[in-house]
């Protein structure tokens, strides 16, 4: 049997999963990507060798994402997290979707036709509204654990809006809004709501939403929100934070299969 | 496939490039002696009346050329902050605010050049067929050195060239003659202006088959050469040693072509560049684009210096259409039917929108232009966020990650 490896290397966890040759997940990893993305990496490939009971020798090949992708050393290719994030999608759904990664630093919406190729795809701009970065800058205005989030939101009872588009703004809006006597849990819903509209400004989706990446989750509520206000059903994939990592895995399995011989780094 | 960045790309660089530095170096010098030698000097936009200043015997400096060069050297984002903290906001020209930056520290890519840096002008003269800022860059020197600053107010989004528009124009263009001349000291010579008109068709028409080499598969020079190449058309247009950079140049590529000489080894994608380039990152972008065995093989940014218009008989007329057929003041219709000639004419399978944040009048992608022409041809489009000068304004990683997941996409089965 061989094994293939993809490694997403993001700008908050570096995720790594193992496949086999039938595509079934054998191993997994998930760390903070820290400041050394290659020992983030390396760290990871050791987790789940071990849990697979697997040898480094029996992967046969692996590609690298994320914003670190270049980074592994040990990789036999890189390739976008667009990509792969669409690869691991796909294959759970396997139908006309719309792909929406929330990372730490970036959001994408990515297009997928009914034979899963990429017909389109767009990235937020030079800007961290929208991203996971916003939330963990709302949860450190609030003083609340970024896992804490969701189950505030649930509570939550009352929409507030907040309206500024910077993530600096939207701070000193919760500010006002604490002064205000809102509750936390609204605010926090209001949060979701911000990080909802700005994607529903990046791009319209066709097809069924699938969700992946961290922000999805951890934040089921945040998911419900984005389905409520695309008015379509959105769909989320087992692991959806390793959805990256498993897609870089089945394409390193494709190009195997496709007898591309390593590139040299 | 992956699309795993290869070994940069080893670049045999163009013969012809030794002789552009002859020219371009004699053209600075000749600005630097101006003065001393009793020529006058004229400031111009790049796309403003060239022939008509050089048929009155001026020196023709083109303050975008130095705009350009700020940002290639990336002394722009230093400097473009001085121009901020005097009431040129950020949101504006970066060519603008760099400029004035650059003027208020006395800092000039020039000096490098042997120059104490842009020379003082006699006159400053614009077209506002590109944008507004033109003007306001100009007046911004009027003011400071009390000179005059005069030009064309060219009417914008254009769809047809109608004849009352190319009429207006050209009247505007002949009442710049009379306060030339008495800046100059001088009459305007109708055989001079002609003289210089020919010359100046003749680099424009050169400059044209040396783009469009580029039609070729594989390309023998890519849009980031052309930023390069493009010197002569731009500030030497009218001028001989123009004429004679682009013949050389053309014979070099026609060389290339015949010999399957490509600019970038591996050609297998080919894409178009639509907007403003990115001056800091010319070179980044063009080894990235190279790892990736993709070709940028046309821009309308490089096509904007074409004035197949330009007519010897009928010189202020001609002037007139050239100027105004340009891209950039043209209607989104006009546009698009341009940028569908050129996705034929290249055989190109994506394009590329620069989305320069400064630079609202060359940034095609706010009107959905992208999504109308992506449904109307069938090839899929990248918008990249960033700016001509301004640094501050762009992602590296968003842009690295974005071009490599757009190839990608075209390299699907």
């Amino acid at each position: 049997m061989r094994y293939f490896c993809g490694i997403d290397i993001g700008a908050s966890s570096a995720k790594l999963v193992i496949v086999d040759e039938t595509g079934r997940v054998v191993g997994r990893a998930l760390r903070r990507s820290g400041v050394d993305y290659a020992l983030a990496a390396e760290h990871n490939l050791a987790e789940a060798l071990a849990a697979a009971g697997l040898r480094r020798e029996d992967i046969a090949r692996s590609i690298s994402t994320g914003y670190g992708r270049d980074n592994v050393p040990w990789a036999h290719g890189t390739m976008t997290e667009i990509t792969c994030h669409a690869k691991g999608a796909w294959h759970h759904f396997r139908r006309r979707i719309t792909v929406i990664d929330i990372g730490a630093q970036d959001s994408k919406v990515i297009h997928l036709d009914d034979n899963g190729r990429r017909v389109g795809f767009k990235m937020n701009r030079k800007c961290a509204a929208g991203t996971g970065a916003f939330l963990e800058e709302i949860a450190l205005r609030l003083a609340l654990n970024i896992e804490d989030l969701n189950e505030l939101a649930e509570q939550s009872k009352k929409e507030v809006t907040l309206g500024s588009f910077c993530t600096v703004f939207t701070a000193t809006e919760i500010l006002s809004k604490i002064r205000a006597g809102e509750k936390v849990e609204d605010i926090v819903k209001g949060a979701f709501r911000s990080v909802v509209k700005r994607l529903e400004e990046m791009d319209s989706p066709d097809g069924d939403i699938v969700m992946t990446g961290g922000v999805a989750a951890h934040n089921p509520c945040l998911v419900r929100l984005l389905g409520e206000s695309f008015g379509r059903p959105v769909h989320v994939p087992p692991d959806p934070q390793l959805t990256g990592a498993y897609g870089a895995a089945l394409l390193a399995m494709e190009h195997a299969a496709a007898k591309k011989e390593p590139q040299p780094r | 496939m992956t699309t795993q960045a290869a070994p940069p790309v080893e670049r045999k660089d163009f013969e012809a490039t030794k002789k552009m530095k002859a020219v371009m170096g004699q053209y600075f010098k000749e600005l630097e002696q101006g003065s001393q030698q009793g020529k006058k000097t004229a400031w111009c936009t790049s796309v403003g009346p060239a022939e008509l200043l050089r048929a009155l015997g001026y020196n023709v400096y083109f303050p975008e050329n130095h705009g350009a060069m700020l940002g290639a050297t990336r002394m722009a984002t230093d400097l473009i902050p001085l121009a901020n903290a005097r009431g040129y906001s950020p949101d504006i020209c970066s060519y603008l605010t760099s400029d004035i930056g650059s003027y208020l520290k006395g800092q000039s890519p020039l000096q490098k050049m042997g120059m104490s840096g842009p020379p003082r002008p006699d006159v400053l003269v614009f077209n506002t067929n590109q944008c507004r800022d033109v003007k306001d860059w100009f007046q911004f020197y009027a003011r400071e050195w009390n000179v005059p600053c005069i030009g064309v107010h060219t009417p914008r989004s254009l769809g047809e060239l109608d004849e009352p528009i190319i009429e207006d124009v050209a009247h505007q263009i002949r009442a710049l003659v009379m306060p030339l001349e008495e800046i100059a000291g001088q009459k305007l010579d109708p055989a001079k202006l002609r003289e210089i008109v020919v010359l100046s068709r003749r680099c424009t028409d050169l400059w044209k088959a040396v783009l469009e080499t580029c039609a070729n598969i594989p390309a023998p020079m890519t849009f980031f050469d052309g930023t390069i190449q493009m010197g002569p058309a731009v500030v030497l247009r009218g001028h001989p040693s123009a004429v004679d950079y682009y013949e050389t140049l053309l014979a070099e590529l026609k060389q290339r072509v015949a010999d399957g000489i490509p600019a970038v080894p591996g050609e297998r994608f080919r894409v178009y560049w639509e907007g403003m380039p990115v001056w800091g990152k010319l070179r980044d972008l063009s080894i990235q684009f190279a790892s990736l065995h993709t070709c940028v093989v046309a821009s309308t940014y490089c096509n904007s210096w074409i004035f197949d218009d330009l007519d010897p008989d009928d010189p202020f007329r001609s002037m007139a259409r050239a100027y105004c057929r340009l891209f950039i003041c043209r209607s989104e219709d006009a546009k698009e039917h341009y940028m569908e000639e050129m996705v034929a004419k290249y055989r190109v399978s994506g394009i590329i929108y620069h989305d320069a944040k400064t630079c609202p009048n060359n940034s095609n992608n706010r009107y959905q232009m992208p999504q109308r022409l992506e449904a109307k041809l069938g090839i899929p489009h990248l918008v990249i966020h960033g700016d001509l000068n301004d640094l501050r304004l762009y992602s590296e990683e968003q842009a690295r990650t974005n071009i490599q997941a757009f190839i990608e996409q075209l390299a699907q089965k």
